[in-house]
């Protein structure tokens, strides 16, 4: 069945809400308005505002309350409108919701879901087009989780309400639209692995989130000019699966990691240092990254594509570890 | 410095090809230590180094094949400082520069020590991949000779995959030696003034003399005829030295002990003739248990270098086969070969009454430039008269 992804996403959050009266969605414009990406349009008509919770502009005191009622007992989803807001509601998520489990002596857990939005390419400029996926990878007592297909995003929620600790979900804002078929695969979507989404013998490509379609655009691209890519879809940014990584390295033995975030400190970063430390003797070639420019976002159309991982930039990448450049 | 050459191992050596170094740059060695396994035609053998010193650096790369007197590695003399080592190479180096004729095997330094300037060795680092390194040692490729195509020439993987399919086909070993002992041969017949002798021994007092002794011991223990064969050759030759050495340079040499080189066929064809060394001071059962121990080293192609070389007459034993007579074929640069054929009983006059003899038919095949026919009957009567005292045999000195 085609589906978009903001479709998936919608049902997603219905069947939760429908299911489990603990659950309760909260968020800027979540309820009248029916949600910043109209994720949840209709919901404050058929749940109602307890359920369907409209928040002031205030991501730290929101995320706060989230945290609280999960403490308490509820099942709550709260929806920072995009991962640039959320800067302001750090002190929650990393101070608090990551680390009650340990600050209490595991007396309490966190089972809050916290969903944002993230990325570029829509000409929003420096301040909203930031990809910060590696901030939230970075800290212990999180999950952190990245659909980038419709299945994911149909099937990641079920599992992240039913962990006893906080799981952070970015939702690339270029995905909405995206248009997919909804496989019955996404009922036993889990979220703790990596997924090989297209296999290849030549390179592996892996990147996350919005990054997912270039790289498989960049694969197709790459077998015009005989090169078999193999694309590996992260899915989950915390904890990272060494495992589908390491065997895709193996049979390849060349990556490129594509992310959208800046390249110093990047999660491409983390993941080549993990590739060094496991398959280091599997390698035949260095590897290779295709980051973001490490300038803030531009406005204009043409610097943002000029700054943002393309295809273009992957298959270059590709070919150079191959010797075809 | 000392320099350690590629040795000769054999008359038919004129090359080989390593196949793993023993020791590596900072390793003390004493004289007789193995240092390294030569792949030669005939088999791959441990090679002993004759000096003392410090390893300090391998010159020969893994898998290299170089004429004898090719330079293996350098070593520091006791006491000789990585400094001075550097300035001698320089030295030869230059010496060797200034002899143009001298044909000096251009070998890079493939491993250097880690004593050595800081650096240095950098420039001969082939551009390889992790992974393609760790194919190459799976399949024995040396990764200096093969073409890179990854990214600035990386050799990758898939180059050494492909190498190791067009790889030649790995050595022949059974023609390889078919040739050596070709070689050996001809150069014999063509060398040597050979003359024959051959002469019966009566064997009944030495049989049952082994028989007795066998009788309580394990099959294992047990002592087999050759053994006081050889031991009687290796007695008679002390009194006969003039069969037991080398000609060289159109004289005989001496050898320096009576090293018994010992004719083992081998399962996959051919045959080798590695020494035991001196073979006139070995009791019985030492005797007994080098022989087993080699014949069991050279079916698995394990020997060392020294056994390789140090034979000063052959003795070949072909009675397994059931042949009477034996008419060997010297191998150069030794002088004398001494065959034993079958034991069979045959009908003998003792006391005059014929009676059911076993008895072995030794022969001489010996080097008419180091020795004449009457002292090759005298050599050939003082071994059937050695085996008429076998209990002597087992004496630990003469």
């Amino acid at each position: 069945m085609k589906t978009t992804y903001r479709e998936a996403l919608r049902q997603a959050l219905h069947d939760a809400l429908a299911s489990d009266p603990r659950v309760f969605l909260m968020g800027e414009d979540v309820g009248r308005y029916g949600g910043s990406y109209a994720v949840s349009k209709g919901f404050f008509d058929e749940f109602g505002p307890e359920r369907i919770r409209d928040t002031p502009l205030s991501e730290l005191a929101f995320v706060g309350a989230g945290i609280g009622a999960a403490l308490g007992g509820m099942r709550p989803i709260v929806e920072v409108m995009t991962v640039n807001f959320s800067l302001l509601a750090l002190d929650q998520i990393v101070n608090t919701a990551a680390l009650y489990r340990h600050m209490s002596g595991g007396q309490f857990s966190v089972p809050v879901v916290i969903r944002m939005a993230t990325g570029a390419g829509r000409q929003l400029a420096a301040q909203h087009s930031h990809s910060l996926e590696n901030w939230y990878a970075h800290v212990p007592g999180l999950t952190v989780l990245a659909p980038a297909t419709v299945d994911d995003a149909r099937g990641m929620l079920a599992p992240a309400l039913a962990d006893p600790d906080p799981v952070v979900i970015f939702e690339h804002a270029l995905l909405y639209n995206f248009e997919g078929e909804l496989s019955e695969d996404w009922r036993s979507v889990d979220i703790r692995s990596a997924k090989v989404l297209r296999p290849g013998r030549d390179v592996t490509l892996v990147a996350y989130g919005g990054t997912v379609w270039k790289a498989l655009d960049a694969a197709e691209k790459l077998a015009g000019e005989g090169v078999d890519a193999e694309v590996v879809d992260l899915r989950v940014l915390r904890p990272l699966d060494d495992a589908t990584l390491m065997a895709s390295v193996r049979r390849t033995r060349r990556v490129v990691v594509v992310d959208e975030g800046w390249r110093t400190g990047s999660l491409a970063g983390e993941i080549m240092a993990r590739i060094m430390e496991q398959a280091f003797y599997d390698l035949d070639a260095p590897v290779a990254r295709v980051c973001s420019e490490e300038v803030p976002m531009p406005y204009a159309k043409h610097l943002e594509e000029a700054a943002l991982p393309q295809p273009a930039k992957i298959v270059a990448a590709a070919k150079r570890l191959l010797g075809k450049d | 410095m000392i320099e350690f050459k590629l040795p000769s191992l054999g008359a038919e050596m004129d090359e080989g090809t390593l196949l793993e170094w023993k020791v590596k740059p900072g390793d003390p060695v004493r004289k007789g230590d193995v240092v390294a396994v030569v792949d030669t035609s005939k088999s791959a053998i441990d090679v002993e180094i004759w000096d003392e010193g410090t390893i300090y650096e391998l010159v020969l790369g893994l898998h290299e094949t170089v004429p004898v007197g090719t330079v293996m590695a350098r070593l520091l003399e006791p006491g000789e400082t990585p400094e001075h080592a550097e300035e001698e190479k320089r030295k030869r180096a230059a010496e060797t520069a200034a002899a143009p004729a001298a044909p000096a095997p251009a070998v890079a330094p493939a491993v250097a020590a880690a004593a050595a300037a800081p650096g240095a060795a950098t420039e001969a680092r082939v551009r390889i991949s992790p992974a393609a390194r760790k194919r190459a040692a799976e399949l024995g490729i040396a990764p200096a000779q093969v073409a890179g195509t990854g990214p600035d020439g990386t050799i990758t993987r898939e180059d050494i995959e492909r190498a190791a399919a067009t790889k030649a086909p790995p050595k022949d070993r059974w023609s390889e030696m078919r040739r050596a002992i070709a070689a050996a041969m001809a150069r014999s017949k063509r060398e040597i003034p050979h003359y024959y002798l051959a002469t019966d021994i009566p064997l009944a007092v030495a049989s049952r003399w082994l028989a007795e002794r066998n009788e309580h011991r394990s099959v294992t223990e047990r002592v087999l005829l050759a053994v006081p064969l050889l031991k009687a050759v290796a007695r008679a030759l002390v009194r006969y030295p003039e069969f037991n050495g080398h000609f060289r340079d159109g004289a005989f040499v001496p050898g320096a002990g009576i090293h018994l080189g010992v004719a083992i066929s081998l399962r996959q064809g051919g045959l080798i003739a590695p020494a035991i060394r001196d073979v006139d001071a070995l009791r019985i059962d030492e005797l007994m248990h080098r022989l087993a121990d080699l014949v069991a080293r050279a079916r698995a192609l394990t020997l060392r270098s020294s056994e390789m070389t140090d034979a000063t007459i052959t003795v070949t034993n072909l009675g397994d086969q059931g042949v009477e007579l034996v008419q060997g074929v010297i191998y150069p640069p030794q002088v004398a070969l001494v065959g034993f054929g079958k034991v069979t009983a045959r009908p003998w006059v003792e006391d005059g009454k014929v009676v059911a003899m076993p008895v072995v038919t030794a022969s001489l095949a010996a080097d008419h430039r180091a020795s004449d026919g009457h002292r090759g009957a005298l050599l050939l009567g003082e071994i059937a008269r050695l085996l008429q005292d076998p209990r002597s045999l087992d004496d630990a000195t003469h």
